[in-house]
Order: C-alpha cells, then structure tokens, then sequence
C-alpha cells in the first residue's frame, strides 16, 4: 500500500515537472486574449524547419525561437492569420505548414484517403453482391449413392 | 484476368516496398528552398569588419555569386573552411559572407585566424537577412546568379565531393548562360 502512494507521488511529481522543464523559456506581452490565442495557434500550425517533427511552440533549436519571435512581432503588427502563413511559407517554403494547402502537389494527400474509401466500398459492395459460384454437382449420382448406402450399411 | 486480381495485392505491395525503400536513402534535410528562382532579398547592413560600411544587394550584384552561410558557434563551418579558402581561388565566382547571428569580434578573430576566403562578409547580427533568404541554421550556401536570381541553396557543409557534385555543373551552366547573354 505503502509503495503504490510513493508510486502515485512520483507519477503526479514527474507527470507535474515534465512540461513545465520542456517548453521554451520566453514571455511574450500579448495586447489582447485574441492575440494570444492567435499566437498559440499559429506557433502550433508552422513547423520548426530544423528539427522536422516539431511545431515552432514545441521546439528549442534557435530558429524556432527566431520564428516564434518573428511570429509575434507580425502579430503586434497587425498581420493577418493569412499573411503571416504567406510570409513564412514565401522563406521556408510548403514545408513549413503542417496542414498543407491544397494544390495539385497535395491533392493525393488531402484526397487520397477519402478515394481509398471509396475504392474500398466499391469493393466491398461488388463481392458481397457477386452471385455465389453455382453449385454443381451436388446431387450425387446412382453410383455414389449406392456407394454411400453401403458405407452407411457397414456399420 | 482473374489471376492478376489475384496477384494485385502482392504487386502492390512490393510497388509500396519499392517507393519505401527509396525513402530510405533520402535526406529528408535537403528540401527544396522556396526561394530558388527568385531574386535575392533587399537588404542593408554593416560589413562584418567595418561597422560604418553599410552594404546592399547592389554590392553583390553582377557576377556569379556565392554567398556563404557562416558563424562561430558553427562547428560545420570549421570543416568546410578550408575548402572555402579553395573555392575563393576560383576567379569565375566570387564568395561573400554573411555572418549568421554572431559576435563580431570573435568572427574578426576567427578569419584572422583561419585566413578570409570571403570578398567581404556581411554582418547579420539579428539574422534578419537570414530570415528572408530562409535561413535555419549554418553553413548554408547560396548561388546568385549576374541578374541576381537565387539558383541554388544548399545547407550543410561543402567539401570537394559536395562541391564538384552540386555546384560545379550549376556553375558551368551559369558561366555559359553568361556568356550567351554578352
């Protein structure tokens, strides 16, 4: 009993500590709630183009902290969500968006799931509504029959 | 045609190996920069060694250009220094600096130290120009052509196998596109 509150005590402890030692030390002064929330949006959508698989909120490498500086300083200029996309994808390219637009280049992403589907239900309602093989041969012949009496006779 | 339904699944999935496996060999750090075919960003800032010298696109402008991507802090660049110092050598282009979020005296040191391939190198205190050249970290090298259109962004550190596999034939092609101008 004892070793599973100690057990409880380390989880909330480490599960508690965690977050706050990985997220990047910078205080920005937002002018409004919706600044703030815009800025926390948007740092979650543009990707870190050094470290791949982070976002510009989750990562530490300098160019994020560049970016998410960069970020805020169009906010307080009063960029648009769309302009602010523009900007960082006209330097760092589609890359950077983790929801690509969609463009011919991503029409495959953004499309090709739901035709899978698709071509999944097509085949699906094909097999089911195949006719079943015709069964032939099912009755069996005087010979068989004969042969089957005497089995069952035998024994 | 009822067999080759039958063997689709398989042919598809070696087809999904195939792309797969080609996945395997690629770097997924090289992407294309968003910035090739445009022209090189306008900008205005101190040389690196002259801190009342401003320099602007217009200095960079007219021949074939390199522009180096470099910092202290970069133990890249310490690698690829010495191959800087050759291609310097090269009269067919010319190299510039651009001192990536660094400290001026010891970058001053440091190209006193490790002798300065560079024409001059641009000082980028703030990264601002990085910024706009979609710059994420160092070395990073840039080809600008004489009309002053980016060709080529390369991140990583140049070597001579870098160098004759990447550049080489883009810059012939550039000489040659020069020439046909003239």
């Amino acid at each position: 009993m004892k070793l599973i509150s100690i057990l409880i005590l380390a989880l909330t402890l480490i599960i508690g500590i965690n977050p706050a030692s990985a997220s990047p030390v910078e205080t920005f002064e937002f002018r409004d709630e919706v600044t703030k929330i815009r800025f926390q949006a948007l740092s979650k959508e543009l990707r870190c183009p050094k470290c791949q698989n982070q976002n510009l909120a989750d990562s530490n490498s300098p160019i994020a902290q560049d970016l998410r500086k960069e970020l805020y300083e169009l906010l307080q200029q009063g960029k648009a969500d769309s302009e602010i996309v523009n900007f960082m994808v006209s330097r760092y390219g589609e890359f950077v968006l983790y929801r690509p637009r969609v463009s011919p280049l991503t029409y495959v992403l953004w499309f090709g799931p739901a035709v899978l589907i698709l071509l999944g239900i097509i085949v699906v309602i094909v097999v089911v509504r195949r006719k079943p093989v015709e069964k032939k041969n099912l009755v069996l012949s005087a010979e068989q029959q004969d042969k089957l009496k005497d089995l069952l006779n035998n024994k | 045609m009822g067999k080759l339904i039958r063997f689709l699944p398989l042919i598809l999935v070696i087809a999904l190996g195939v792309v797969l496996y080609r996945g395997l060999s690629l770097n997924p750090q090289d992407m294309p920069s968003a910035l090739v075919g445009q022209t090189m960003p306008n900008f205005s800032l101190q040389t690196l060694n002259d801190s009342e010298k401003l320099v602007t696109k217009t200095d960079l402008l007219g021949d074939i250009v390199l522009v180096n991507v470099w910092a202290t802090w970069c133990p890249t660049c310490k690698y690829e220094h010495p191959y800087l110092v050759d291609i310097a050598k090269d009269a067919q282009v010319k190299l510039y600096g651009l001192n990536y979020k660094d400290d001026r005296e010891a970058a001053q040191q440091w190209l006193k130290h490790y002798e300065d391939p560079y024409v001059f190198s641009i000082f980028d205190e703030e990264g601002t120009l990085g910024l706009n050249l979609g710059v994420y970290g160092a070395p990073e090298t840039f080809v600008i052509d004489h009309h002053g259109t980016i060709r080529k962004r390369f991140a990583g550190a140049i070597d001579t196998r870098v160098w004759r596999r990447e550049f080489e034939p883009l810059i012939a092609q550039l000489i040659e596109e020069k020439k046909q101008e003239k």
